[in-house]
């Protein structure tokens, strides 16, 4: 009836798992309880759940993004404490099998479910403001890459109260993954999760590929489109032709362990080294799906508060474009040991490299942008600032580890950890949340508060050294990753310090969530209704904060790279606007909601091997598909006559703000006084 | 005046970097970073190749620092004396500039890249004029076991080496995939079923060096390393001679008892073992070896 689930799946008798489990039940009574006090559920489901417009949609998709960074938080600090405290006699708290789940779900949940909702809902907000289009190309299919992305963190989530996760790596890697050596649910709580979200991210792929292509702005050249847009458009270009590896991959492996096939088995046939290429096609081009954004909104953040045009604009482009292309052919560099001849190891590395070219040509455009700028420091600004030395010491050693024989002696070791760390916290979550500051005003019309902004920053960047740079001596030091005790008494030290590190950017978190709450009291102190707190220079500022339901009235018409600062020179860019037309926008729908649900059981009941559950599920779900299919009317109409009602009211407040605080000229950046 | 500033900046900047390297070279000289002090030949070119590469890589990392800090300080918004071109946005020598030194850099170490790759092949025998010490590793849950076949001789989580006298480690698993390393000599290699990958490494100083698998390999694998001890050629032998004394053999039964997961092994010697044990334990999992050999049900424990 219930398949290989019993009431034994409930670890019970692990206290540190039950007491996470008691708080997230407490946290969600909490939150449930203050829906049901205010009586918002219906509001929930009508103006949340069932949206479908995109800066709904984006703003739901950095929740997630949040809440999952909470748990990989969690998570990091276990192994850290683990590990300073695990060594020789001491066993550490953590025993060994709960160690293992918990590396695995580390890198898992920060990668898969915490990075890509977070670039996700970032490339939502802002994407169709900044080429100036009314919604993404199809907005149905956006709500439901989100609640397939909702299922598949709930599903990992849930692991930890029903049953075991993985223990197998982030990476998965048979012959571990196999049925014979992970015998237990573990490794396909790990796979469903993946499928189900991938697919929602190919899905997400493909509306951005097409919205980029498609819909831009009158007079909006592909050279002319902002570089965030064009970041958005690699990682569109990358996710389309990548995550189905990642889809093909776990698929071979759950047919490994569910029909007893032989793709990847010790035997039978089966070579683990499939795997490792085919997960790696997908691995190291999201590398560049989760970075290339965050390039994005630094280029973004960089010129505006450098009060400038953004330097080498067509070396920015290309540089992108490069990486994207360039990130197909290094994947070899992940298993260098894995016995290939030099030939092979050698090109793969100097393709590696090559990366580190126009890598480069980025960092210096940055920096040549803030030459002869008027630096603003704000709070987005900051993140930008660490982010760049930071990201070059990245480079360094990743370029390092691109050399066959150095990698010998750094791959599997905390040298490793200590470089993709490196990478992916400055170059993709300090982008993200320089994105998240700089964005936050225009999705909810105020300011995020900057005192605590900047605290987050200086603890997550102290706390970002102290924990990684002793990670890389203990890779000279020889200790692999994944340890969950050692014997070697010379790296406690070490192991201390990166424990204080990981201490620090715990507070950084905090400052964080203390900045959303402060924010959110203070909102009447950092109000903005000129729809340009930054004095922004891309067409997103255009418009109000946050931008009415159709975005814009009327599409405005682009004629230089920074669209909207060419159009406050030109003084054109609050002229008021005549010839309103009826505007057709997507009707609210709750099947993505219901899709996203269905497909969270169909996983569930697969891992469980609740045959009868999944068959039914499948059949509901492809039913969903049909019922949705047979709608007719999925839009509605929004009259000339009530597009001008809503402008008339939001061009008055709009134009009341900018006249009551002078529009910032070019010359005058307007915040310098106030940070 | 803003001559000063800078003057200070930088000065600030060199001291921050000299003190900085002072720091970084006081902390690798204890026997700690076994990377930094290779007991071998291999270990010690990857060693010099690794420190070339920072070297060089340093060209373009320390002006990103430098002008991270300068340029933010220098054009603050408050500082209004500084220049100011708002619109002035690409310069040819520049972008020329900004692509043509990485790509130098990058071109450099791409030669490197290449010959490192084949000079430091793992495959390839360190002098080919001299026959190496042939062992063959077998990767278990959660050992390491090491056969000497032209000795007759095996161990488990201890291996003996000659020291001047190259060595060719043959390397398989008999469980999931684990990664071969001892950091001391040299580079690691995977160790996966069915297949057969090699090491050629040398110890030039006699010591007993840490051994270890890097890839994680299940509940076991904080605790699989082993031993990897140089000695003299005449000390070599002496043990070798010692080892023929020992009262464990290693047969089919003896492996497969062996075989079976275990956690903290303790050193294990045999004085003689199954002939083509090694060949029978990768022929297991080898479609084209599908025949049935003795060993091949004996994973199933």
């Amino acid at each position: 009836m219930f398949g290989k689930l019993t009431i034994a799946a409930v670890p019970y008798d692990n206290p540190i798992v039950m007491s996470a489990v008691v708080f997230m039940a407490l946290v969600m009574v909490v939150i449930l309880g203050f829906i049901t006090y205010y009586g918002k559920w219906t509001y929930l489901w009508k103006e949340w759940l069932t949206s479908l417009d995109h800066k709904k949609i984006g703003v739901m998709y950095i929740i997630l993004a949040f809440v999952m960074l909470l748990r990989g938080l969690v998570d990091a600090v276990m192994m850290r404490a683990q590990q300073a405290m695990a060594v020789g006699a001491s066993d550490g708290f953590l025993p060994p099998h709960h160690y293992d789940q918990i590396f695995s779900a580390h890198g898992t949940i920060m990668i898969v479910f915490m990075a890509m909702p977070f670039l996700t809902g970032l490339m939502n907000i802002v994407v169709p403001l900044q080429i100036g289009t009314r919604d993404v190309a199809f907005p149905f299919l956006n709500s439901v890459s989100l609640w397939l992305t909702v299922s598949g963190a709930a599903l990992v989530l849930v692991s930890l109260v029903v049953g075991q996760f993985s223990t197998a790596g982030w990476t998965g890697y048979p012959p571990y993954s196999e049925l014979k050596y992970s015998p237990g649910v573990g490794v396909d709580y790990w796979i469903w999760p993946l499928l189900i979200s991938g697919v929602g991210t190919t899905m997400t792929g493909i509306n951005f590929l097409v919205t980029l292509l498609m819909q831009r702005a009158p007079g909006m050249t592909l050279m002319k489109m902002p570089l965030f847009s064009w970041t958005a458009l690699c990682t569109s270009i990358l996710m389309v032709l990548a995550f189905p590896a990642l889809t093909v991959v776990t698929a071979l492996l759950g047919l490994d362990r569910y029909l007893g096939m032989h793709f990847f088995t010790n035997g039978g046939g089966g070579n683990m080294m499939n795997y490792a290429n085919l997960f790696w096609i997908w691995g190291h081009p999201e590398v560049y799906i989760v970075i290339l954004p965050a390039f994005g909104v630094y280029s973004e953040v960089v010129a505006t508060f450098s009060s400038k045009r953004l330097f080498g604009y067509t070396s920015l482009v290309y540089a992108t474009i490069v990486i994207a292309l360039l990130s197909f052919t290094v994947w070899v560099h992940h298993f260098f040991t894995m016995g290939a001849g030099p030939n092979v190891n050698a090109v793969f590395g100097i393709a590696t490299m090559i990366i580190a070219v126009p890598t480069g040509v980025k960092i210096f455009d940055w920096l040549l942008t803030m030459y002869r700028g008027r630096i603003r420091f704000t709070t987005p600004m900051l993140w930008t600032l660490g982010f760049i030395p930071t990201f070059a010491i990245g480079g360094m050693t990743g370029v390092l580890m691109a050399v066959p024989p150095a990698d010998f002696m750094m791959h599997n070791s905390e040298f490793l950890v200590a470089h993709f760390h490196n990478m992916l916290i400055p170059g993709a979550l300090f982008g993200y949340l320089a994105g998240y500051a700089y964005w936050f005003p225009k999705a909810f019309g105020f300011r995020l508060n900057e005192k605590w902004g900047r605290r987050a920053f200086w603890n997550w960047l102290l706390g970002f050294y102290l924990a990684f740079m002793p990670l890389y001596m203990l890779g000279f030091m020889g200790m692999p990753r994944r340890m969950e005790h050692y014997s070697n008494p010379e790296w406690q030290p070490y192991l201390l310090v990166a424990a204080l590190g990981a201490f620090l950017i715990v507070i950084g978190i905090a400052c964080l969530v203390i900045q959303l709450m402060v924010s959110i009291r203070e909102r009447h102190l950092t109000r903005d209704l000129s729809g340009d707190p930054w004095d922004g220079r891309t067409l997103e500022w255009s418009t109000s904060s946050p931008p009415p339901v159709y975005n814009f009235a009327v599409l405005p018409v682009v004629k230089d790279i920074d669209a909207f600062m060419d159009m406050k020179e030109e003084g054109v860019a609050h002229r008021g606007q005549a010839g309103y037309e009826d505007i057709y926008l997507p009707r609210n729908t709750g099947v993505g909601f219901i899709m996203g649900g269905l497909s969270f059981l169909f996983g569930f009941a697969m891992i469980w091997h609740v045959w009868w559950a999944a068959i039914v599920l499948a059949l509901l779900l492809l039913g969903m598909v049909i019922v949705r299919g047979s709608v007719d009317e999925t839009e509605y109409r929004l009259s000339a006559s009530e597009v001008e009602a809503i402008e008339l009211t939001r061009s008055r407040v709009q134009e009341a703000a900018r006249t009551e605080r002078p529009p910032p000229g070019p010359y005058a950046p307007s915040l310098s006084s106030q940070v | 005046m803003r001559r000063d500033i800078l003057q200070k900046i930088v000065g600030f900047l060199v001291m921050v970097l000299v003190v900085g390297m002072s720091l970084l070279l006081t902390a690798c000289s204890p026997e700690g970073y076994v990377l930094l002090e290779p007991k071998g030949p291999v270990g010690l070119s990857e060693r010099n190749l690794i420190l070339t590469t920072i070297g060089l890589m340093l060209i373009v990392v320390i002006p990103v620092f430098v002008m991270t800090f300068w340029f933010a300080w220098k054009y603050r918004a408050s500082n209004i004396h500084a220049a100011y071109t708002p619109r002035w946005s690409y310069s040819g020598p520049i972008e020329v500039l900004v692509w043509l030194i990485p790509s130098i850099i990058v071109t450099i170490l791409g030669v490197l890249a290449w010959t490192s790759s084949h000079n430091l092949n793992p495959y390839k025998p360190i002098d080919p004029a001299v026959p190496p010490l042939r062992i063959e590793v077998i990767a278990l849950d959660w050992k390491w076991l090491f056969i000497y076949p032209d000795q007759g001789i095996a161990t488990v989580n201890q291996v003996v080496i000659p020291v001047n006298v190259p060595v060719a480690f043959e390397i398989t698993s008999d469980t999931v995939m684990n990664s071969f390393f001892i950091p001391r000599l040299g580079g690691q290699i995977y160790a996966m079923a069915g297949m057969e990958t090699s090491l050629h490494l040398m110890a030039d100083k006699p010591g007993s060096y840490f051994g270890e698998n890097t890839q994680y390999s299940g509940l076991g694998f904080p605790y699989q390393h082993f031993e990897a001890i140089a000695k003299p050629r005449r000390d070599f032998d002496k043990w070798v001679a010692q080892m023929k004394k020992s009262t464990r053999t290693l047969d089919r039964h003896s492996y497969s008892e062996l075989a079976r997961p275990s956690v903290r092994n303790p050193v294990t010697h045999y004085s003689s073992v199954q002939p083509r044990l090694f060949e029978d334990v990768m022929a297991k999992y080898r479609q084209d070896g599908m025949e049935k050999t003795p060993m091949q049900d004996q994973r199933a424990l």
